[in-house]
């Protein structure tokens, strides 16, 4: 799985996100194959599966959000799927992020025509994210080494007002950062598009993913839909 | 003789109605390495920008002329002049911006046109020169400032420049970490332009300075000259409370 071609990996996900999100009848048990496909797929690839599931419930506090609105409206079927829908998008998602390098990744979607620039702010934003909330850790001790904490405060509005200076002040550095990066790369010969090292081969071993990764889905889906 | 870089009556007013540069002229002979000194917002870092065209591309009102190599540094001219100037910038985390330390040194050679595989050998080949070999398949940011530097430095090396232009080495480095930047840039063909404020640094490197107060050159000479004439050389106080 990790050395699989990620134009492959990319494939296969989109086919696991369009059998899970058109899946509207017999969802639940649709959804037990399509997991435990998806945790025989994370096992295989040797990533730690309690791990795996925990990380993709990061989505669930904003799902869970919009599966209670639908609950409140009267349609609870609707809120559980969403739930479990995003959920397990989230965990697909999670396997091909984790067994694929960003770089590979980035040029397994230009490859599969993913817009250009959309790619390049991926790519900035994950390298820099790391530099942004550092900056933001920093600007957090400064303040805490100048006596200030959340109960120190005096009320909502002023910690409201310090939160937004200091947001400004993060999105001020960050356009900086920005502008700088920019100015270091057309030092370095940028001409608007970002040239990688990663080429993609599609070996033997590929085929036989594409093909259990985009048939396996489809196949679990059908066979739960006949047989319940 | 003609020179690496000349540069005549350079003026700069930023957007915002700042007057960075007044008037600058400078020459950068092959094989010489010079230390770019003054206070902060003395225009040294804008001066540096406009070698080559970084500043043109960010509107503000330039003037003057300045040429590199023999070329003019105009829009035609830019990718060439960029193949023959080297930049490392003041925070290395803006310019390490690829996933992998040997995607990032490699940026510049693939711009230059090379195939990956050659690319990719140059940066290899960099990143030896600079001793940072077992670092190629690390994320920058798990590197510490000075192996930052250091890549910084290989991925400006890969790309085979004439000339290096450093904006503050130094920062952030300890004392190891500049003394062995210094014997790095020291053992380095290229001419050097060093805008920096660590005088016992550029002393290391350089063998002229040029001095630059309120976006101009106030003087011009050896690093020794220029230092006792600014006062800039560093003598501390003595600390009578250990006796």
């Amino acid at each position: 799985m990790h050395r699989g071609d990620p134009r492959v990996k990319v494939l296969n996900l989109l086919v696991f996100l369009v059998t899970l999100a058109t899946a509207h009848r017999d969802l639940l048990p649709i959804a037990g194959a399509l997991g435990g496909l998806l945790c025989c797929a994370i096992v295989w690839s040797r990533l730690p599966l309690t791990g795996a599931l925990g990380r993709a419930a990061v989505v669930l506090p904003f799902s869970l959000a919009f599966a209670g609105v639908c609950w409140i409206a009267g349609d609870p079927t609707r809120g559980i799927h969403l739930a479990v829908k995003s959920y397990l998008s989230a965990l697909a998602v999670l396997l091909v992020v984790s067994t694929t390098p960003l770089p590979a990744l980035l040029g397994g979607l230009e490859a599969m025509g993913a817009p250009r620039f959309l790619l390049m702010v991926a790519q900035f934003l994950y390298r820099y994210l790391f530099v942004i909330s550092e900056e933001a850790q920093h600007m957090a001790k400064a303040a805490q080494s100048r006596g200030a904490t959340a109960a120190g405060m005096m009320g909502r509005s002023a910690r409201f007002r310090a939160a937004a200076g200091a947001l400004a002040v993060l999105f001020a550095r960050s356009y900086g950062r920005a502008a700088e990066i920019h100015r270091a790369m057309l030092a370095r010969g940028f001409q608007g598009h970002i040239e990688t090292l990663a080429a993609l081969h599609f070996r033997r071993a590929d085929l036989a993913l594409v093909i259990a990764g985009s048939l396996g889905p489809v196949a679990l889906r059908l066979a739960v839909e006949r047989f319940s | 003789m003609q020179p690496l870089i000349e540069v005549r009556n350079l003026r700069y007013r930023y957007e915002d109605g700042t007057e960075a540069l007044k008037g600058v002229d400078f020459r950068l002979d092959p094989g010489e390495s010079v230390a770019l000194l003054g206070a902060n917002g003395s225009g040294k870092t804008t001066f540096a920008m406009h070698l080559n065209g970084l500043l043109g591309a960010e509107g503000g009102d330039g003037r003057g002329s300045v040429a590199v190599c023999g070329m003019p540094v105009e829009k035609r001219n830019l990718a060439a002049i960029r193949r023959k100037i080297g930049m490392v910038f003041q925070d290395s985390d803006s310019q390490l911006f690829m996933p992998t330390v040997l995607e990032d040194v490699a940026f510049g050679p693939l711009n230059l046109g090379l195939d990956p595989e050659a690319a990719a050998e140059r940066a290899r080949t960099a990143l030896h020169r600079v001793g940072m070999d077992g670092a190629a398949a690390r994320a920058p940011y798990h590197l510490s400032a000075g192996e930052k530097r250091r890549v910084a430095i290989a991925g400006i090396l890969a790309m085979d420049p004439e000339i290096l232009v450093l904006d503050e080495p130094t920062t952030f480095l300890d004392p190891p970490a500049r003394r062995s930047l210094a014997e790095l840039l020291h053992n380095l063909p290229q001419a050097k332009i060093l805008v920096t404020h660590d005088i016992s640094f550029a002393r290391s490197i350089c063998t002229r300075a040029v001095f630059f107060q309120n976006g101009a050159v106030a003087a011009t000479g050896s690093i020794g000259d220029v230092v006792d004439q600014f006062g800039w050389g560093f003598t501390p106080a003595k600390n009578d409370s250990g006796r």
